[in-house]
């Protein structure tokens, strides 16, 4: 919301001496957020002159300039003081004879814009002939300020050449922009902005709406018939609780408006278009009470409200054929023609024309759910429906009627019917009890009563208190002024009484919780592990966006009924492209590899820490119960279960060299062996020794993936190399390795103090097997065969040779182990080695087929 | 083995006599000292003090001495084979000596070469900045809370005091979950984490509710569509508005640096009554607006820099959520973690934080 301060001044006793900037500043004590603060930037010489000649100059570029000489009285360069100034000019709206706005050099215009003489087209212009647009007076560029046009002939008719045109046009006057948060609708007027003005102030403040030149008539019976009807009110709310019809006859809609009304329009931001319109647009600006302007003679004997039809439409005053909802409030006439969305926008059938002689005027009170709805079904925000959604003061409809009626009368000429139709079918608002100790509770400071007193009725409010002495009650009733729907409980006056003290009073007090609080939670931890594990592993933690294209899983090369395809859709994605939320943290932390790798990067290792979604199979939609109480349990149940599983995953990925070459020797690619060791890493990071088998799975590479699981077989994760189709349809370096973990399964699976093993001191016995096997057969499970084999005393496998050639035959392999032995209590002897040692490879035979070398 | 040899003179034993064992001692010095290396050293040794040695071969004929002459012959051949030990022990060290400083300086590497072999990994500071506010409230005595990202109508708007046809809902750019009308959306805020707390358990409540949220923004120099906050809540006997700006001014100072403070203003917010917005003092300028005679860049000149909303929890997110209004009263803020880490370490441009480049980790490390 704009407030021009010349405005603003009518409105509030402003001190002279105040500037934009201490209104700005007091209005931000109460609770407006300042945006800005315009006008006021301007400097001269800027002045009044007369075009004495005009020689079009056609150009190159098809343009035609005007080479202008304009006497600018007894200003101008030097040498050329006092004498006529040649001035270019791209404008074509204007010719000899004419009073112009120029700008001399050493002017400055709004932003900063330093005019100096300058060569241009051939010429040196002396400066500038200005449009509004370039005064700051608003987004019309496309001609010049013609002065007679802009203040009228008679306004006009005094001036002359060389007068000063920052007075003139009173571009000295600054704006203060606002921002209004949506329960101070009554801040959309400059009616409003003064109130609060004077609230943070003391100042005195001058209701426009009951202004001594303002007469409101009595409402009568033989005004123009209104009929209100509504069906089907939302929420029990009547669409419409009061209208107010008048009728102007005989107007000349076609005069212009009046030029301080334009340039206050401006100043606030709306184009003036037509008398009727600027009218209009003046009063909401003044009041805050949108109004609307029909031609009468389109109307067929009244006016009335009702509901729409389903299939019912109506083409509003933008040019759009708009189908209508049941739930749309539509203004009617007596013929039950739709004429407008009621509170949103008026139709085009009963617009006022250049041909219009009588008008009704429109000041109603419209329910703000309705036309919130209404607003947002047809996506047309107007100023109108802004105003009437945050609520409009039902008490100034009458006003402000009368207020258009004056204005069109005196500017349009005409003549006001004496009818004066207002219906009010408004409930009377009841008070509510409040606790005058709240504040103090709420804020921690102390408000005496009378004091809570007195700001509850500086801001409008009829405060009603007990009868007798009330001694020791420290409840009072309270009616909210007409203009406050906001205020409808006990902490919303609460913030009254804070803000009119002020908030900068409100001490610092630290609380302390009276139990100590439990710290991170054993998730939390384990999260935090995994994080720290990776990044010690080489890999950087990065984040990407959830969203992913159906596409991808094509490209992920994922069987048509894997798990990971159920994704979550959204209505309203940010690219049409990716509509659908990651099933995986790999689906879009690949993608961020690729933007690594493309911007030069050879070597990458990544890693994301994330949430993953999964589309029920049940798809039940979230119920949505009311707030006055907590939902029922079979309600919070449903509401809690209709949200789809989020696990937390953790994805890497890396592509080229993980050890870097250099002088020291070559470097070593990333290759998926990496992929299982980081995963097996995070596993023991947080005391977990992982199962690795070999799998098949996509995207992976069907002969490296591997399997990580835990002890009980419970699936982990997987980890390995891309398969090569995958990779170039993702555009990755080949050979590019990944690994995906669940780590919600590694916190359900930890979180048991682990049992620490007592350290043997007696000797390690060291003995070597190779083992043959067929090729098939893994290293792992050969392995596992060992350990299951060699019992306790077993300390470590390991596998330190891989042999493959004509002594072990075709398809097969010979796998080297080094066995280590320890037992807890005594030093075993070479026999009782060899012992386990036999054991353990006949559980591999067993287990694997293998024969030893 | 010749045995005690009564006859024998000793005398007459060439081996023992004086001169000779002085002669072999001479040598033997000569040896040592002319050896120029360790294994020259090791053939001196062998020559000198090994079993064909004339010393150990002098130290032979002793026993067949007569018992009169034996313990003068001994001491003269001990003595003497003791200074050959000794020459050969001096004579080893020096050579080793001389040998471990040539290899030491044969084995010089030029460490100034900055290629890391295995370059280490980093955490995103986004994630570090988290966990550091975490740990900050969490040294207050607060418990950390989470929820899920796609989350139901009720808990993100309704249960907070945004109904439908409220004008904020419509301000908040929501993404919604297909089918429409399921009850899902893309939480807008951290907000419904803290109504499933106050579902889930009885006050008192000191919780931080840290998160990804989502609102319908085009990613630009200062917005993402895809951001996180982190959002408080207090709910006990007696909380008030002093006690917000008590709790915002001790993490501020523990976030920001030693004396900066907050201010709060009037504000809106459905879900809170009454209202503030959270400004902190700007520490660039130390809250002047002007830095070297310029309007300060970092708070726009206005001394102050926009943190993010708070206020009292509204009674009607309190009844929603069960809680007991005539007992209770609760405080709740949010604030942008992006924003946080943009302001603390001068990032310019968002698209730094949100692309996945790991340049921007690598710079951060593993603490911020
Ligand atoms: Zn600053």
């Amino acid at each position: 919301m704009h407030a021009p301060v010349s405005w603003l001044r009518e409105l509030a006793d402003v001190p002279a001496d105040a500037t934009g900037e201490d209104i700005a500043a007091a209005l931000v004590r109460v609770g407006l957020e300042e945006e800005g603060l315009h006008g006021g930037d301007i400097s001269g010489p800027l002045v009044v002159g007369r075009v004495l000649s005009v020689e079009p100059e056609p150009q190159k570029n098809g343009k035609t300039i005007n080479w202008c000489t304009v006497d600018v009285g007894e200003h101008g360069q030097r040498l050329t003081e006092g004498k006529p100034q040649e001035i270019v000019c791209g404008a074509h709206n204007f010719g000899v004879g004419d009073l112009v706005v120029c700008v001399l050099p050493g002017g400055v215009l709004p932003g900063g814009f330093q005019i100096s003489a300058r060569k241009t087209y051939g010429h040196v212009s002396n400066g500038m002939i200005c449009s509004q647009a370039e005064l700051g007076l608003g987004d019309d560029h496309s001609g010049i300020i013609v002065l007679t046009e802009l203040l009228g002939a008679d306004a006009a008719a005094d001036l002359k050449p060389g007068d000063d045109a920052i007075a003139l046009l009173d571009l000295a006057d600054e704006v203060v922009e606002v921002n209004v948060t949506p329960d101070r609708g009554y801040c959309f007027s400059l009616r409003g902005i003064a109130r609060e003005y004077a609230l943070s102030t003391g100042a005195a403040f001058h209701d426009p709406a009951e202004a001594p030149d303002l007469v409101v008539p009595q409402a009568n019976d033989h005004g123009y018939a209104v009929h209100l009807t509504d069906d089907a009110p939302l929420g029990g709310r009547a669409g419409c609780d009061r209208y107010v019809a008048r009728v102007v006859r005989g107007v000349d809609v076609t005069a212009a408006s009046p030029a301080w009304m334009r340039k206050r329009l401006t100043q606030v931001g709306m184009r003036p278009i037509s008398l009727a319109v600027d009218v209009t647009n003046y009063v909401m600006m003044l009041l805050g009470q949108p109004l609307h302007a029909f031609d009468l003679d389109t109307l067929s004997g009244s006016v009335g409200t009702r509901r729409a039809r389903a299939g019912e439409k109506l083409t509003t005053l933008d040019d759009v054929e708009r189908l209508l909802d049941p739930e749309d409030l539509l203004i009617v006439d007596g013929a039950d023609t739709p004429l407008a969305i009621a509170g949103v926008m008026g139709g085009a059938t009963s617009e006022v024309t250049g041909t219009t002689t009588n008008v009704l005027i429109e000041a109603a009170h419209f329910d703000p759910i309705t036309v919130a709805r209404s607003s947002r079904r047809h996506r047309l925000t107007t100023e109108a429906s802004k105003r009437f959604e945050r609520g409009v003061d039902h008490a100034v409809t009458a006003a402000a009627a009368q207020l258009a009626v004056d204005l069109l009368v005196g500017h349009g000429g005409g003549t006001a019917d004496e009818g004066v139709t207002d219906v009010d079918l408004r409930v009377a608002a009841e008070p509510f009890e409040f606790d005058t100790t709240l504040p103090t509770r709420y804020i921690g400071l102390d408000y005496p009563r009378a004091e809570v007193l007195t700001t509850l009725r500086a801001i409008g409010c009829e405060v009603v208190e007990p009868a007798g002495d009330g001694a020791g009650d420290t409840h009072v009733a309270v009616l909210p002024p007409s203009w406050r729907p906001d205020l409808t409980d006990g902490p919303e006056l609460v913030e009254e009484v804070a803000r009119v003290r002020g908030y900068d009073q409100i001490p610092s007090v630290l609380p302390q919780p009276k139990a100590a609080g439990r710290g991170l939670t054993h998730g939390q931890r384990i999260r935090r592990v995994v994080a720290t594990t990776l990044a010690h592993q080489g890999l950087v933690e990065v984040l990407s966006y959830p969203f992913v294209a159906p596409s991808l899983f094509d490209r992920l090369a994922l069987p048509a009924d894997d798990e990971r395809r159920a994704a979550v859709r959204l209505v309203n994605p940010l690219s049409d492209e990716a509509p659908l939320m990651r099933t995986s943290v790999l689906d879009t932390l690949l993608d961020t590899l690729r933007r690594n790798v493309a911007r030069g990067s050879r070597d990458v290792a990544v890693y994301e820490i994330g949430l993953v979604t999964r589309a029920s199979s049940a798809r039940t939609s979230a119920p949505v119960p009311g707030i006055e109480a907590r939902p029922d349990d079979a309600t919070l149940a449903a509401i809690l279960g209709a949200v789809p599983a989020q696990p937390r995953h953790a994805a890497y990925a890396a592509a080229g060299e993980l050890e870097r070459g250099g002088p020291w020797g070559p470097g070593r690619q990333a290759e998926a062996a990496d992929a299982v060791a980081w995963a097996l890493a995070v596993g023991r990071s947080v005391g977990l020794e992982l199962v690795v088998s070999a799998t098949d799975r996509a995207p992976w590479h069907p002969g490296r993936c591997a399997q990580l699981a835990l002890a009980d077989g419970t699936v982990v994760g997987h980890a390995g190399e891309l398969h090569p189709k995958v990779t170039s349809a993702l555009e990755l370096p080949p050979r590019t390795v990944a690994g995906e973990l669940d780590v919600d399964v590694l916190v359900a699976a930890t979180g048991v103090p682990l049992d620490a093993r007592a350290l043997s001191t007696y000797p390690l016995a060291h003995t070597d097997v190779a083992l043959v096997v067929d090729e098939q057969v893994a290293a792992g499970d050969v392995e596992s065969a060992l350990r299951a084999g060699a019992g306790e005393s077993l300390e470590s496998v390991v596998l330190f040779d891989v042999y493959r050639g004509e002594q072990v035959g075709e398809g097969r392999k010979s796998l080297a182990y080094r066995l280590t032995f320890r037992a807890a209590d005594r030093t075993l002897t070479t026999d009782e080695v060899s012992a386990l040692r036999d054991r353990a490879v006949a559980e591999a035979a067993t287990r694997t087929g293998a024969s030893q070398r | 083995m010749s045995g005690p040899n009564k006859q024998y003179d000793p005398v007459e034993v060439a081996a023992l006599d004086p001169a000779e064992v002085e002669q072999a001692v001479a040598d033997a010095r000569q040896a040592i000292a002319a050896a120029g290396t360790l294994d020259e050293l090791k053939a001196a040794r062998l020559a000198h003090q090994g079993e064909k040695s004339p010393l150990a071969l002098a130290n032979r004929e002793i026993g067949a001495l007569p018992p009169s002459a034996k313990a003068e012959a001994g001491k003269r051949v001990g003595q003497a084979r003791g200074q050959v030990s000794q020459a050969l022990a001096a004579r080893q060290a020096e050579l080793e000596a001389d040998r471990d400083r040539r290899i030491l300086v044969e084995e010089t590497v030029d460490l100034t070469v900055r290629v890391p072999r295995r370059p280490l990994g980093a955490r995103h500071p986004i994630s570090l900045v988290s966990e550091r506010v975490e740990d900050i409230f969490v040294s207050m005595g607060w418990e950390i809370a989470e929820g899920p990202e796609v989350e139901s109508e009720w808990l993100t708007f309704d249960a907070l005091n945004i109904p439908a046809d409220h004008p904020a809902r419509q301000e908040q750019d929501t993404f919604f979950v297909e089918p429409a009308g399921s009850g899902l959306v893309l939480r807008t805020h951290t907000s419904p984490v803290q109504v499933r707390t106050m579902l889930d358990r009885e006050p008192p409540i000191y919780v931080l509710c840290p998160g990804k949220v989502f609102r319908t923004d085009d990613l630009d120099a200062t917005h993402t569509p895809v951001f996180h906050q982190f959002e408080g809540l207090v709910v006990d006997e007696g909380i008030t508005m002093a006690h917000l700006k008590g709790t915002l001014d001790a993490f501020v100072q523990r976030l920001f640096g030693e004396g900066i403070v907050t201010r709060l203003r009037p504000n809106y917010f459905p879900f809170t009554e009454p209202s503030a917005e959270i400004d902190c003092r700007c520490w660039i300028c130390g809250g002047s607006g002007s830095l070297d005679g310029e309007k300060c860049r970092t708070c726009g000149g206005t001394g102050w820099i926009e943190l993010g909303g708070s206020g009292m929890v509204n009674q009607r997110v309190l009844r929603a959520a069960g809680v007991d209004t005539d007992r209770y009263t609760g405080f709740a803020f949010g604030l942008g973690i992006e924003r946080s880490l943009m302001l603390r370490h001068n990032v310019g441009d968002m698209h730094d934080i949100v692309e996945g480049d790991v340049r921007f980790s690598q710079q951060f490390g593993m603490e911020i």
